[in-house]
């Protein structure tokens, strides 16, 4: 213990680090493609986007310093007091947040604007793997998975009260982690079920999925009668009645929000992605617009700094949200599946990092980790291909911003120094 | 232990399904990606100059001119003394604003014209006061000019691109000028030259940001190619003033080349109108025109019987098939009775009862019985009928008659040259060389154009081979090399049969229908002819005058040009159109009117048949008439 003091660096999982800083790098080259102008053509021009993310870039390396300079047991320690800092930080936000794009998400220093939902994430999972690695803990208990579910939900609540839906939307991620320690398939597929229902009711209207709903439980129900005969009905006739209730009551409930809570520009938004509307110019554009610039670079790609369509500014938030278009124009297929890989990788490395911790609190953050970070991707590359609707959050590392890139950055290093004392008995 | 693999699972799924997406837009789509015509990319066009025309002797026929269109950006305009400004551009406040609210519904913030083709008096004075008015400027832009007021159906005209075509082509864009007739149509490629070509990296905001891949895909405009043509501007200007006043087609062909030295239609127009402000309002005018038809090319296109001068054909073929050879005789009884009853029985003129006739007297003569004979003979040669025309329609179709002749201007009529099954399936197989007996005499069935009939005459001043007709004598001075004008084609005919036929047409303009057009010093050959019409004037089938026909080429020995002329409605051929080839002979041989021609020059420069026009258009009161 004594030792490893001595040399922050001891232990630590090159790989990862190594990874991490091919995507940095590789995340400012595009961000310097998307963002330069023909006129400005200096790196280190603090007044450029690409100028100003060398110096997050640069600043994060302190960070990182800072990170590993702590003690594996003081994430452990502190971690609540953490969590608890982080709630009082969000709270913060409404009275002295400053609104951009009709959000408080950002705190003005006026040098530079800080969004803390970016950091609360890294603290939420700290959080998260102390309350699960408790060894009084059981996770069987419903009152224990409530306990869970508020230390999560607390702070997406207060994220989407700001309003910022898309960043709230990453908590569902510790769904992976709840499931990797003990908690039920059942919630997922739930929840899974109730999208789909979801989806199939705006598609085909809410009566007929409705009534085909209701043949299929009555074909069931019938089957479940004549295997089981009597005593079927007698064990399950008050299932049977919850399953129609709950069937009815959620397909209606779907038809009424989406029609009377749903602003014009969320139902759009769905509409396009489900294809029942085409749109190239308003609501639509962004998505076409980014799915052409991708296609535009064939399989392997127009060559750094030669994307005319990114010169263009044709994609909106090309630098932030739909950074991995210029790396489809440029890069074309090969550059952007290697992207794609490189997250793979990581996310592998990660996992296999944390199911190798004998410390409970280290591998649950681990897979925090990995689950907050896949969501990223997989929300982030999936709206930016066309595949999901639009929801505005970043592309981990890569996308433009000094709040987005340091919150990763604690997230994944809090993890790699976690991961360098897991052989240290502490 | 399942619980561990989950992230691992979805991870890897979610994977597959993303590069999968990619494939499809990138390697699927992306195939289909056009990375040049994209909202990201702005090409400019540098237009080059379009090819200037000369006649054969160096005489420009088609030169360009600068025009200057006003145009005008309706969002930059600001005017400070608009009365000024339309006293400088000569038009009244109405029109200005009427045009101004044009250009805005337009777009306001794109250039439109504002107003079409200065003056260049105007535009020079204009010019210096421009500057004051912002939202307005010059453009500058090259049209048509035409210094000779000659050969409008050659030179054809110019034309914005259609939208079909413009959206097929790779080279054109809407609004752009294509050669739309004649030469201009016909030579697009070599006159256009090829427009230069930039393209500009283009912002959303649709400003221009730079070059587009550095300029790698930048060209540079190349002018047009200069032509010259077969045509001798002097003769046609000449031809065209002795065709005034008269409807038909006048082709000359110089018979060792196949150069095309005049093609005549008329009535005509002057090439200058369809160029410039009054363009519109004139094509209207000329193109609305179906009396008289002044855009319709006859020399190419109008299918007439050709008549009496198509006996040389059967002559030639008679000659061919051995049915007749110089010394033959046929008597004449004033006609030819092809059947048993009454009315079968063709007219003869030659004037010549019941005395043998020989070949030469009977095409001097243009006798009918003769060639009806000889006709009958050709096609009854063969067991059946229709074996024997298509013999006779090979011989002919050898001459270029029947189809296409292949010559280098866009417009065209195959005639009609009909052959063994066109029969067989009209008479059902019960015919014979009577049934179609008109054919002998160049009536019947048979139509040919006037430039087939001119190529048929270069053939037998050849003796027995032609060059495919052409109007393309060299591009950018340097001699065409096509093969399909520069080799001679052959006929079907020996070449000794041809001595007799020419000593004939000889003696048609030293003793027969031609004699009076002789010309001192210049020995013509040719034949006339006449070739009866019909049309329905309300409600009733009249004759009209008969057409009148020619074809004759000179000199003699070493042929230097063969012609045919058609006029409708002139009667006898050698009353307008033997006077006419004379005149048009002696014009290119010695390039003057002798003395004793010149009483004829001035009497076909003042004939006009206008008369004989105007009566057969329908007079509309007895239309209402007419529905009693």
């Amino acid at each position: 213990m004594r030792q490893e003091r001595n040399n922050i660096f001891a232990g630590i999982d090159w790989i990862l680090v190594f990874l991490f800083v091919i995507l940095v790098i590789f995340g400012w080259m595009n961000i310097y493609a998307a963002s330069k102008t023909e006129i400005n053509t200096q790196i280190f021009d603090f007044s450029t986007k690409y100028g100003k993310q060398i110096l997050w870039i640069g600043l994060s390396f302190p960070l990182i310093v800072i990170i590993l300079f702590f003690n594996s047991k003081f994430y452990e320690q502190f971690s609540g007091i953490l969590y608890i800092v982080c709630l009082f930080i969000l709270i913060l936000l409404f009275p002295f947040g400053k609104e951009i794009n009709g959000a408080k998400s950002w705190f003005n220093f006026g040098i530079m604007s800080l969004q803390p939902s970016e950091f609360v994430k890294a603290f939420t999972a700290l959080a998260v793997a102390k309350l699960l690695s408790d060894r009084q803990y059981n996770f069987k208990l419903v009152k224990n998975q409530l306990k869970a579910f508020i230390v999560i939900f607390t702070p997406a609540l207060l994220i989407t009260l700001q309003p910022d839906a898309g960043s709230a939307l990453i908590y569902l991620s510790f769904f992976f982690v709840l499931n990797r320690e003990g908690l039920t398939l059942s919630y997922i597929i739930i929840g899974s079920l109730a999208i789909f229902l979801f989806i199939f009711s705006i598609l085909f209207g809410p009566y007929s999925v409705l009534t085909t709903l209701y043949i299929l439980i009555t074909i069931g129900t019938a089957y479940g009668i004549y295997k089981g005969g009597k005593r079927f009905i007698n064990f399950n006739w008050h299932k049977i009645l919850a399953v129609y209730f709950i069937v009815l009551l959620f397909i209606l409930g779907t038809d009424f929000s989406y029609n009377k809570i749903f602003k014009q520009h969320h139902r759009d938004r769905f509409e396009i992605l489900l294809g029942l509307k085409t749109d190239t110019k308003n609501i639509g554009y962004n998505s076409y617009q980014s799915e052409l610039t991708i296609s535009s670079g064939g399989f392997s790609g127009k060559g750094f700094l030669q994307g005319n369509i990114t010169k263009g500014d044709f994609v909106p938030e090309q630098h932030t949200d739909y950074i991995f278009s210029t790396v489809g124009e440029e890069w074309g297929f090969l550059g952007s599946s290697l992207v794609i890989i490189i997250f793979m990788l990581m996310l592998f490395r990660i996992i296999y990092l944390a199911d190798t911790h004998t410390n409970k609190f280290g591998r649950i953050y681990g897979y925090s980790v990995a689950s907050i970070l896949f969501f990223h991707v997989v929300v982030n590359i999936g709206m930016v291909i066309g595949l999901l609707p639009t929801v505005g959050i970043p592309l981990p590392f890569f996308s433009y911003g000094g709040s987005s890139l340091w919150g990763f950055t604690i997230l994944l290093f809090i993890f790699i120094r976690l991961d360098a004392h897991k052989n240290y008995d502490w | 232990m399942q619980r561990k693999y989950l992230l691992n699972i979805i991870i890897t799924i979610v994977c597959f399904i993303f590069i999968g997406r990619l494939f499809q837009l990138q390697i699927i789509r992306g195939s289909n990606y056009d990375p040049i015509h994209n909202s990201a990319v702005k090409i400019e066009y540098d237009y080059p100059e379009r090819g200037y025309v000369y006649d054969r002797n160096g005489k420009l026929l088609v030169a360009n001119q600068l025009s200057y269109d006003v145009m005008v950006q309706p969002n930059q305009v600001k005017i400070i003394d608009t009365l000024e400004f339309c006293n400088l551009l000569k038009i009244d406040k109405v029109s200005f604003l009427k045009r101004l609210n044009k250009a805005k519904k337009y777009a306001t913030y794109l250039p439109s014209v504002f107003l079409k083709q200065l003056a260049k008096d105007d535009f020079a004075f204009l010019q210096e006061k421009l500057h004051k008015y912002q939202g307005f400027f010059i453009q500058k832009r090259i049209i048509r000019e035409y210094p000779i007021n000659a050969a409008a159906n050659v030179l054809g005209y110019l034309g914005e691109v259609n939208e079909t075509l413009a959206k097929k082509s790779k080279y054109y864009q809407a609004g752009e000028l294509i050669g739309k007739d004649g030469i201009e149509k016909q030579y697009e490629k070599y006159l256009r030259g090829k427009k230069g070509i930039k393209h500009f990296l283009r912002n959303n905001l649709n400003r221009i940001t730079g070059s587009y891949l550095n300029g790698k895909l930048d060209t540079l405009a190349q002018n047009g190619k200069d032509l010259t043509l077969t045509l001798d501007i002097e003769l046609q200007e000449y031809a065209q003033k002795l065709m005034a006043g008269k409807r038909g087609g006048i082709v000359a062909i110089e018979p060792k080349s196949g150069e095309i030295l005049a093609l005549v239609t008329a009535p005509t127009y002057n090439p200058n109108m369809l160029v410039g402000r009054k363009r519109s309002k004139n094509s209207i005018k000329l193109f609305n025109d179906t009396i008289s038809k002044p855009s319709y090319d006859r020399g190419l296109l109008a299918a007439y019987p050709p008549g009496s001068p198509f006996k040389m054909m059967n002559a030639l073929i008679g000659l061919q098939e051995n049915v007749i050879d110089e010394e033959s005789t046929v008597l004449c009884y004033g006609g030819y009775k092809y059947g048993n009853r009454k009315h079968e029985f063709m007219g003869c003129h030659c004037g010549i009862y019941a005395r043998p006739i020989k070949l030469k007297t009977a095409i001097a003569k243009s006798c009918n019985s003769y060639f009806s004979v000889t006709y009958k003979r050709i096609v009854e040669k063969h067991n059946k009928p229709s074996e024997g025309l298509d013999n006779w329609h090979n011989h002919v179709s050898s001459f270029g008659l029947g189809n296409y002749l292949g010559y280098d201007l866009p417009a065209g009529s195959p005639g009609l040259i009909p052959n063994g099954k066109y029969y067989d399936s009209r008479y059902r197989y019960s015919w014979n060389g009577s049934t179609n007996i008109s054919n002998a005499i160049g009536q019947g069935e048979v139509l040919t154009t006037p430039i087939q009939l001119a190529n048929f005459t270069a053939a037998i001043a050849n003796k027995g081979y032609f060059y495919t007709p052409h109007i393309l004598k060299k591009v950018d001075n340097l001699p065409i090399d096509n093969e399909k004008y520069t080799v001679a084609k052959k006929t079907s005919i020996n070449k000794k049969h041809f001595s007799p036929v020419i000593e004939a047409m000889h003696e048609v303009f030293k003793t027969g229908t031609g004699k009076y057009s002789q010309v001192k010093g210049i020995e013509i050959c040719g034949k006339t002819g006449t070739s009866e019409n019909f049309a329905r004037v309300n409600g009733k089938k009249i004759q009209l005058p008969d057409h009148s026909i020619l074809v004759a080429f000179a000199p003699k020995e070493n042929p230097k040009i063969a012609l045919a002329i058609f006029v409708e409605n002139g009667g006898y051929g050698s009353t307008i159109a033997a006077p006419i080839t004379s005149l048009l002979v002696e014009k290119y041989l010695t390039k003057k009117i002798s003395a004793e021609n010149k009483y004829r020059e001035q009497k076909m420069l003042n004939l006009s048949l206008e008369d004989i026009y105007n009566k057969q258009i329908q007079k509309p009161e007895n239309l209402a008439s007419g529905t009693k």
